[in-house]
């Protein structure tokens, strides 16, 4: 991968438009293992892309400091040209509730709230109108086809549709980037298949970037391209 | 498995005469499921013929004589473009994807870049095919089904030998051994 430092954002050398998320060099080591030794990728807006690798890899760790949930012990990880390392946990939390969906194995629902509240949580966190979140809640779980969850608590639905659930509750924040962690998992080879639907085609509805980590290949055949991580560092696929 | 190019790969070792070529590549390339003596003696004459080998030396002991073959430098650029492009992805290919990594180790061509590429050739063709299932009547979504599956398994078989390289390697040059030839016979690395 080029880049160039053109103003305040990473541009690629053969692309006019700044990437959305860009990895420098990434290193982070969980005390004696290093999970990323070198680790590049640039993203542009609107590419739903796949993070594949064996296991510890370090796949899932790049997807980690790619949204700030970890922070590299060194490189740079841009989001629109912003340095995810020098802003202060209260902005990368910001960014986290405004900018940013996530997506897990396990939908991680809270256990006692119905699909709807589940959905609006994100909303009401950010200080959303209840009456507004729960309305947006539910547009979000019509439009994943998963309207039966709206009353049910996450113990009562299936797997698929508990995912569903947590596909709606990504999107309703209006992310500018989804990241997903195995999001399909948990799930059997039809259920998996109707939320990576539903996933990519909202994504390209809304031209929200995905970004997939996954070592099942169909599931990264969802995605426009996909990069391969091995040992800690990009083996293929850094930019486009 | 594609024999004129598994016999040009088997040729970046060493020069080699025909009968070592058909134990080469039975031990190697093809366990199990042994080369015919009479294709292997028609493939090379049809690469000589073509440019891609030439014999280096005759001789003749007892019995009938002995053809020493070599790679041409056109020979090689045809293993070199063969491992640098991918297989067409399509069920199926496991022999032919077998063949090509083994030649790879023995011609020193990077492994990993070699498996990288097929499976982003692989995942190309999965995209359409999941394109298709997508807009599909269901006949033809249930043979999207069919070939998504079979190139999915092929992947699977990529990763687990890229996890791999440096034991299989190491069987590489055990097969090497047992045919007398070693990596020091070796001239010219291959470079992708």
């Amino acid at each position: 991968m080029t880049t160039a430092m053109t103003g305040p954002e990473f541009m690629t050398a053969d692309a006019p438009t700044p990437a959305l998320l860009v990895a420098e060099d990434l290193v982070k080591r969980f005390g004696p293992t290093e999970a990323l030794r070198g680790a590049s990728v640039s993203i542009q807006s609107g590419e739903i892309v796949a993070i594949m690798g064996p296991s510890g890899s370090g796949k899932s760790t790049l997807l980690h400091c790619l949204a700030g949930i970890l922070l590299s012990d060194s490189g740079t990880a841009l989001f629109a040209g912003r340095d995810l390392r020098r802003m202060s946990e209260k902005e990368r939390s910001r960014l986290r509730l405004s900018e940013f969906g996530f997506v897990f194995q396990h939908g991680q629902l809270v256990p006692d709230l119905p699909g709807e509240e589940n959905v609006a949580l994100p909303l009401l966190l950010r200080g959303e109108n209840r009456r507004k979140a729960i309305d947006t809640a539910r547009e979000w779980l019509h439009a994943l086809d998963v309207v039966e969850a709206i009353g049910k608590l996450p113990g009562e639905l299936s797997g698929g549709q508990a995912q569903r659930v947590a596909l709606a509750r990504a999107f309703a924040i209006q992310p500018r980037v989804i990241f997903a962690d195995e999001p399909t998992g948990s799930l059997d080879s039809l259920s998996g298949e109707a939320v990576m639907e539903l996933l990519t085609a909202a994504a390209r509805d809304q031209g929200t970037t995905v970004i997939i980590v996954t070592h099942d290949a169909r599931v990264a055949a969802y995605a426009n391209r996909e990069v391969v991580v091995r040992d800690g560092r990009v083996t293929a696929g850094m930019a486009l | 498995m594609n024999v004129p190019l598994a016999l040009l790969g088997l040729l970046t070792v060493a020069d080699l005469h025909g009968y070592d070529l058909k134990q080469l590549c039975d031990r190697l390339l093809s366990p199990g499921r042994p080369v015919k003596q009479g294709q292997v003696y028609a493939t090379l004459h049809r690469l000589e013929r073509d440019g891609n080998i030439a014999v280096v030396a005759v001789e003749q002991e007892e019995g009938p004589e002995r053809r020493r073959y070599a790679l041409t430098e056109r020979g090689r650029a045809e293993v070199s473009g063969w491992l640098a492009t991918p297989e067409p992805a399509a069920p199926h290919l496991q022999s032919a994807l077998y063949a090509k990594v083994i030649v790879a180790l023995l011609a020193g061509f990077a492994v990993d870049q070699l498996i990288d590429a097929q499976r982003a050739a692989h995942l190309w063709r999965m995209r359409e095919l999941t394109a298709t299932r997508r807009s599909g009547s269901l006949p033809e979504v249930l043979l999207a089904d069919y070939a998504l599956f079979h190139l999915e398994a092929d992947i699977r078989w990529l990763d687990m030998t890229a996890a791999r390289i440096a034991q299989l390697e190491q069987q590489v040059e055990t097969g090497l051994g047992a045919s007398g030839l070693s990596r020091s016979t070796t001239r010219e690395r291959m470079q992708p």
